[in-house]
């Protein structure tokens, strides 16, 4: 009999043995077994995650700079936050960015979404090709490709010039522009809210439009009675996790301002300001001040997501 | 997909319908409406058509690009080659200080050493949470929870200083050592969901027979977990692959230097480099990117749909 075999027989008894008791009598705890399994993750969590936060808490009050012992100066990397400059240009950066690019990217993840729901012919191929995006965004090579398409004389331009109009002004290298082109990057990778768009449309069941068509609802009622609340919890998830991961946006900014953060500071993400502090001044006592901020105002943004959420996410009980 | 047309309340409507419509030709409001329906269908798969193109546009253009001669590349926007310039590609790889081979040899390093340590460290650490019992593990649970959102940024520092202080900044061992011990810890959380979703009854039985734990998580729940081993390796692959901040953060001797690390010095040389051989470069760098989504697309799909990964 292999091993197979043999467990699918005890586990026909143990469930016969259950029905009759309610519970199998749980041994000792497995405390060694425990160790040995969660061994990586507890010297992980010890010298990779739980040390070092505990560190650049620390650091975070010191002057620390990779080459001399860290000296304790109390609030003062706090108190320069305030009359930092481009610590406050950053922060109105990323500001727009999380909050035009969140908003624009979920709305044409969920149009999409709801023009590819159920029983579309050539419904997968569609999904494949609107989620693509989604996988290379990310990535180098589109941060590059970024630069060309809206360089001087990229492809845009090129683009107004079969229209007519002709212009070599890059949309990169000038302030008012360049934020939008990573906006715009970032409304490109929909795919992801999209798939968890459509998964969320599968849950609602069919029964639902069939009684309300009967009753004589039409699409855009059956819209807004029926599809818009139901999938307000899909909403609030998407909303939530891609608020989080857009204030960690840093690849393209970086390279399509070349590191520098473009001009006038109009591509100086939060984090990649404090990549210039920690890495290329090696500020690391303000980098660790840096972060810190940055977790606080990650953490603030989800609370207000949370508590917005009760005015207009609808639970079913 | 083909199982989802059944569902939908159309598919039922017409089905029901179909036999009860006498087949005269009195009954033109019916036709009327067939017509309006397919009228819709037809401007649906074109609006959804002309939206797969200009998504796409610019990764195809890419391509494209990348087989035109430097002087043609701007100012065109066309998608038509005319001519099949494979230069750029030749003149690409050999551009930077190394050849391009060796930088995708170095992602390759960094990549399969995450994949390996993700799904070792993960799935056991997974397994000790799903299944086993033991002191501090309601304390032990909550961080790893509280883990799985903390930003990168509040540990680069320290764990920089760290590495520093080791001598091994410009090398691979930062990037591959927190897969080793299973610091993604979104992964450790969705073993353990998948886990939780395989029948106790299983282990019993085989607790009764005399395994060890080691046997159970051998034999039994490794096996069973490969969807959740898949997606795991799928999205470690593409993850690493894209990541850019901590290899630039601890690569900075060129003989490191992976594929993001590698790109990003062609724009600091690109007074001096073509256009054309930093495009052939780049769809060089997504290929294995699009390679990936067609084998593991399945289980990529099945990741976001459950967990929302990106």
């Amino acid at each position: 009999m292999t091993l197979k075999e043999e467990v699918s027989m005890s586990v026909a008894e143990l469930q016969r043995l259950t029905r009759s008791t309610s519970r199998i009598p749980q041994a000792t705890p497995d405390n060694k077994a425990a160790l040995a399994f969660l061994g990586p993750w507890v010297l992980g969590a010890a010298v990779l995650t739980l040390g070092p936060i505990l560190a650049s808490l620390y650091l975070a009050f010191t002057d620390y700079n990779l080459l001399q012992n860290a000296n304790w100066i109390g609030l003062a990397n706090f108190e320069r936050m305030l009359t930092d400059t481009r610590l406050h240009q950053s922060l109105v950066v990323t500001f727009v960015y999380v909050l035009v690019g969140v908003p624009g990217q979920l709305l044409v993840a969920l149009a999409l979404a709801l023009l590819l729901d159920r029983g579309l012919r050539g419904r997968a191929l569609y999904r494949s090709a609107f989620y693509l995006p989604s996988l290379l965004g990310a990535s180098v090579a589109i941060a590059v490709l970024w630069r060309l398409v809206f360089g001087g004389s990229g492809l845009v331009n090129a683009m107004l010039g079969v229209v007519g109009i002709h212009t070599t002004t890059s949309w990169i290298g000038s302030p008012d522009t360049a934020l939008g082109t990573i906006i715009l990057l970032h409304i490109w990778t929909f795919g992801s809210p999209m798939v968890i768009f459509l998964a969320g449309l599968r849950q609602i069941p069919v029964e639902l439009y069939e009684a309300a068509a009967t009753d004589g609802a039409g699409p855009w009622r059956r819209f807004r009675a029926i599809t818009l609340p139901l999938l307000t919890p899909i909403i609030f998830f998407n909303l939530v996790l891609a608020t989080i991961n857009s204030f960690s946006s840093f690849t393209q900014a970086f390279i399509v301002s070349g590191g520098t953060g473009g001009p006038s500071d109009s591509l100086l993400f939060y984090t990649l300001y404090l990549y210039q502090e920690g890495f290329s001044s090696f500020r690391m006592g303000y980098a660790s001040a840096l972060a810190w901020l940055l977790v606080l105002i990650i953490g603030a943004f989800t609370a207000i997501n949370f508590w917005l959420s009760k005015y207009w996410v609808h639970y079913e009980n | 997909m083909r199982t989802d047309s059944t569902n939908r309340p159309g598919a039922h409507a017409a089905v029901a319908t179909a036999p009860a419509v006498p087949p005269s030709a009195a009954r033109r409001p019916v036709d009327g409406r067939q017509v309006r329906l397919t009228l819709r269908r037809a401007g649906k798969h074109t609006l959804l058509i002309l939206g797969v193109l200009t998504t796409l546009y610019p990764v195809l253009w890419m391509v494209v690009s990348s087989l035109r001669p430097d002087g043609d590349i701007f100012g065109n926007p066309s998608l038509l080659l005319t001519t099949f310039h494979a230069e750029n590609y030749v003149y690409g790889w050999t551009a930077l200080g190394r050849p391009f081979s060796a930088y995708l040899l170095n992602s390759a390093i960094v990549v399969i050493g995450s994949i390996i340590g993700n799904l070792v460290s993960c799935s056991m650490a997974a397994y000790a949470f799903a299944r086993l019992r033991f002191r501090f593990q309601r304390p032990a649970f909550a961080y790893m929870l509280v883990s799985i959102m903390l930003p990168i940024h509040v540990v680069i520092v320290p764990q920089y200083i760290l590495w520093a202080q080791a001598g091994l900044v410009n090398s691979f061992w930062p990037l591959i050592v927190p897969k080793l011990l299973a610091t993604d810890a979104f992964f450790i959380f969705l073993m353990i969901q998948f886990i939780r979703g395989l029948p106790r009854e299983l282990d019993d039985a085989a607790r009764i027979d005399g395994a060890g734990h080691g046997r159970i998580f051998f034999l039994i729940i490794l096996p069973l977990m490969k969807p959740a081993l898949a997606t795991t390796a799928i999205f470690t692959f593409i993850w690493t692959w894209n990541d850019f901040f901590s290899q630039l953060i601890y690569l900075t001797d060129p003989q490191k230097y992976t594929v993001p690390i590698a790109l990003r010095s062609f724009i600091d040389a690109q007074s001096t480099s073509s256009f054309g051989g930093m495009f052939a470069m780049s769809v060089v760098a997504i290929v294995p990117l699009v390679l990936a989504f067609a084998l593991g697309q399945k289980y990529l799909v099945q990741g976001i749909a459950t967990t929302g990964l990106k």
